[in-house]
């Protein structure tokens, strides 16, 4: 039955309404209108819908709402500071990591995970972290260039 | 609350007997050509437009070769035109659509190169049937060699006008005026005119009706360089609206009820229950059971309160039977001439030979597996249906839709908007009709979007195939003889581009089982693996290099260009310097282009584990519009044709897909990557080719070769199936 959750999303406060097994990607896309995790196949399998909960990388397909509530979720639309990119974001941009770039947001919200835990991954770290997340249109080397691209912007914004 | 009853009727999975290669043809709509002129300054303002009308019908890019379309059928037809604002503004309007190909890029590139004005300056409406020009579809690497021509064409004429109303103005020869950068210049008497100043006050409509000279690739200015994405940074954000993602108010989302196999009737079906939730909309119309609710678990509840029984009558072969089912029942029409060529006496290429060589090879179903499921919106307003959905074919769609509700076509909008990928699976408009269905019961904007299941399931496939060749070699290592016979996967690209005396090439059709479309390199694929395989074959069994062998029976300067190209980055003939380490080698031309690849693979001992370590292709489609976007496109067409390579199949029996999930049906992920390179050539003196489909043909053969190379076991069956 439908219950009040407290939701904590790019830092703002959101009381939904729902069933506690209601997966955290209908209540962002259909609740809340944050259409940019996308529905690739409900599944968990492809990484379209990746969300971050407290920082880690979270299928929002397959997250019941309930298990959101009392995190921090951060989803694509909650990366770009005053109306400056993220540095993931700005990479993919700079690398044209996309192509229909319907898988674009879940891979930014996977790489920005990533460097978050590892600022200097190697390609196989990359990969390994990536490998959630389907590119059907075969843009994987932008996109570890992309990836590699954002940590040396990161590393060099930091020094 | 309602329950619909009317006459309304889906296809239940299996469509009619296919066209090859072109399955999804039909007859085009008229588009009323004095409705659009007499609307268009409406919707745009006044200033100058442009229409183009093709010269012939068999200059219009929907008459591209397809045997069921004879031009008296086709409309005297408008296929693009545009539009420049009294304020300066650029617009392009096109049916074509942007499915991720780049398309939108390339072609506002092209508008901006031909009026001379900045590329950002464009802008380019695509694929609404209310606003843009007939058009057949997205489909067959068509966009680049027919739609930029049209659309340089308005816009030279469009630029032409703006000279001539300058010149004027100015009372001077139209022939002492230069136009750039969004304006006309008198260099004599330095002065000039923006397209802007021009444009004011008129109300200027021009029909095209003979082909006018337009700028040669070796003048470009904005096409040609490697511009950004139109659009890129919203892709980055989330902020681009996908079909998927439209939310209109008052929106309901639908569920579908399937049935348990492909071909099965609705027997019986209770669903009251269903209609008395509150909220819900239930229509059962035909095989049609559909539920819409405002929210999309109360649709499945709506779904799960059904009682729906049905008859079920699947097709006995599966997976397993496919290939001799396909031998045993090609159909006899298949022996017409134009299934059918020859050329020589074949009897007299076979019996001189040094060498003869016989196999047969197999393709799999497989599935495009789009990332965007399919998916529409649709709203009924004032008996008007307006669809927002990814497809291909959008004036297909509207007619589709338009003869499901037994509406005109005239009360149909399909609007596409920038879509979620396709790979020539998005022809069709299932979930335009059903989402439309729904829409016109509930009275509401109604949202469908296929679960990954249903995507698997009901969408269709690239049909499999089962080839079989015979060929033969004489004593200098050329071939003398070539017999060629694919049965169900189509007959693109199924003649040799080898030099060849004596020919017999055949295409069998045969009935389908599953149902079939088009692919990305559909039947091209297949013939070349064939093809590219059995080459490799003939020259091992000659001891002769697998490019050499090509090389010595090929005229074709354009595939002996790539081949060079390939093999030159590549470093062939390649040393081996590992245990396991294996290279091969492929190439082909289709649809004007031009690609070969080669292929290095680790395998173990026994030869059942693959690894592809390093993948070159080169690749050439004429003049380069944006070498940007090829190279995502070579690249990407190289890692999806490694995918159906390797492990992509689709397994079927008793009707039903048994892996139906991304968890059993394998795509390429980022550990299957090899290290890979494209090569562009950039052929200024050739008009520009399409490149979306031929740069996926050669990667299955190069790799079936290289494993072969490795460990001397022949695949002959895609995908190889090994562990990887």
């Amino acid at each position: 039955m439908s219950q009040s959750f407290q939701l904590q999303i790019n830092g703002q406060h959101q009381s939904v309404q729902a069933d506690p097994d209601a997966p955290l990607l209908a209540i962002l896309r259909d609740h809340l209108g944050l259409t940019g995790s996308k529905y690739g196949c409900g599944e968990g399998q492809c990484g379209s819908c990746t969300v971050l909960l407290d920082g880690a990388p979270r299928r929002s397909c397959v997250t019941p709402v309930s298990a959101a509530a009392g995190k921090s979720i951060t989803t694509i639309e909650g990366l770009e500071e005053s109306g400056r990119l993220h540095p993931v974001q700005q990479a993919f941009l700079d690398a044209e990591a996309f192509q229909c770039a319907y898988c674009t947001s879940g891979m930014i919200m996977s790489s920005v995970a990533l460097l978050k835990q590892n600022s200097n991954p190697t390609q196989s770290e990359i990969e390994q972290a990536l490998q959630g997340n389907i590119c059907r249109c075969g843009t994987h080397p932008r996109i570890i260039e992309a990836v590699q691209k954002a940590a040396q912007a990161s590393r060099e914004q930091r020094s | 609350m309602s329950t619909s009853t009317n006459q309304f009727a889906i296809d239940s999975g299996i469509a009619p007997a296919i066209e090859p290669e072109r399955y999804e043809f039909s007859s085009p709509s008229l588009h009323q050509f004095e409705l659009a002129r007499r609307d268009f300054f409406k919707i745009l303002g006044s200033g100058i437009a442009i229409f183009a009308i093709a010269k012939d019908a068999a200059a219009l890019q929907e008459t591209a070769p397809g045997p069921r379309i004879q031009p008296p059928q086709m409309p005297k037809e408008i296929t693009a035109w545009l539009h420049i604002g009294e304020d300066g503004t650029v617009t392009a309007f096109t049916g074509k659509v942007e499915v991720g190909q780049n398309a939108r890029t390339s072609l506002t590139q092209s508008v901006a190169d031909e009026l001379r004005v900045p590329f950002s300056t464009v802008r380019m409406v695509m694929g609404d049937t209310e606003l843009t020009p007939f058009d057949m579809g997205t489909f067959g690497s068509r966009t680049t060699p027919a739609m930029v021509p049209q659309l340089r064409r308005v816009a030279e004429a469009a630029r032409n006008i703006l000279i001539e109303a300058a010149a004027k103005q100015w009372n001077v020869p139209a022939a002492n005026l230069k136009a750039a950068n969004a304006k006309v210049t008198d260099p004599a008497a330095k002065k000039f005119l923006t397209y802007a100043e021009l444009a004011q006050g008129k109300t200027l409509a021009q029909l095209l009706p003979e082909a006018d000279p337009i700028t040669p690739p070796s003048e470009w200015t904005v096409a040609g360089q490697p511009l950004p994405k139109v659009h890129a940074r919203d892709f980055v954000t989330g902020k681009h609206q996908y079909t998927t993602d439209l939310r209109p108010e008052n929106l309901l989302y639908a569920k579908i009820l399937r049935p348990p196999s492909f071909g099965a009737t609705l027997a019986s079906c209770d669903a009251k229950a269903a209609s008395a939730l509150p909220n819900v909309t239930v229509v059962v119309d035909g095989n049609f059971v559909g539920a819409a609710a405002p929210a999309e678990a109360q649709a499945e509840r709506a779904l799960a309160a059904i009682r729906a029984q049905w008859k079920e009558s699947p097709q006995k072969v599966s997976d397993r039977e496919i290939f001799d089912h396909l031998k045993q029942n090609a159909s006899p029409e298949s022996d017409s001439r134009r299934e059918k060529q020859q050329k020589g006496s074949l009897t007299e290429g076979l019996s001189n030979a040094a060498h003869k060589l016989e196999s047969s090879y197999t393709v799999a179903y497989i599935a495009h597996a789009p990332l965007e499921p399919r998916a529409a919106v649709a709203e009924w307003r004032d008996n008007k249906m307006t669809i927002w959905t990814g497809t291909q074919r959008p004036f297909a769609v509207r007619t589709e839709v338009a003869n499901a509700l037994r509406i005109p076509e005239s009360n149909v909008r399909v609007i596409v908007p920038d879509t979620g990928s396709a790979y020539g699976g998005k022809h069709t408009g299932d979930a335009a009709v059903e989402a439309a269905r729904l829409a016109k019961a509930a009275n509401r904007p109604v949202k469908l979007v296929w679960t990954r299941e249903e995507e698997f399931t009901w969408a269709y496939f690239r049909p499999a195939g089962l080839i079989e060749v015979k060929s033969a070699l004489d004593a200098s290592g050329k071939l003398t003889a070539w017999e060629f016979h694919n049965y169900h996967s189509g007959s693109s690209a199924i003649e040799t581009p080898y030099d060849v005396a004596n020919q017999l090439i055949q295409y069998h059709s045969v009935p389908l089982i599953l149902r079939c479309g088009s692919y990305r390199g559909l039947a091209a694929t297949a013939n070349h693996f064939a093809r590219e395989t059995h080459m490799d074959e003939v020259a091992r069994a000659a001891k002769l290099d697998p490019l050499e062998f090509r090389l010595s029976n090929l005229s074709d300067q354009r595939l002996r260009a790539v081949l060079e190209a390939a093999a030159k980055k590549f470093g062939w003939p390649p040393k081996k310097l590992k245990e396991g380490q294996g290279f091969g080698i492929a190439a082909g031309t289709e649809k004007g282009s031009y690609v070969a690849t080669c292929v290095e693979v680790i395998s173990d001992a026994k030869a059942n584990k693959l690894q592809v370590v390093r993948l070159v292709t080169a690749f050439e489609c004429g003049a380069i519009v944006n070498p940007n976007g090829l190279r995502n496109q070579v690249i990407g067409a190289n890692i999806q044709g490694l995918g159906g390579a390797l492990f992509e199949s689709i397994q079927f029996e008793n009707g039903r897909i048994k892996n139906p999930h991304f968890a059993t049906y394998r795509v390429p992920r980022f550990h299957d990557l090899p290290q890979i390179e494209a090569v562009l050539l950039d052929r200024k003196d050739i008009p520009s080719a399409g490149a979306g489909e031929t740069p996926i043909m050669a990667v299955a053969p190069a790799a079936g070769n290289a494993l072969f190379d490795a460990t001397g076991i022949r695949r002959r069956s895609m995908p190889f199936t090994l562990d990887t």
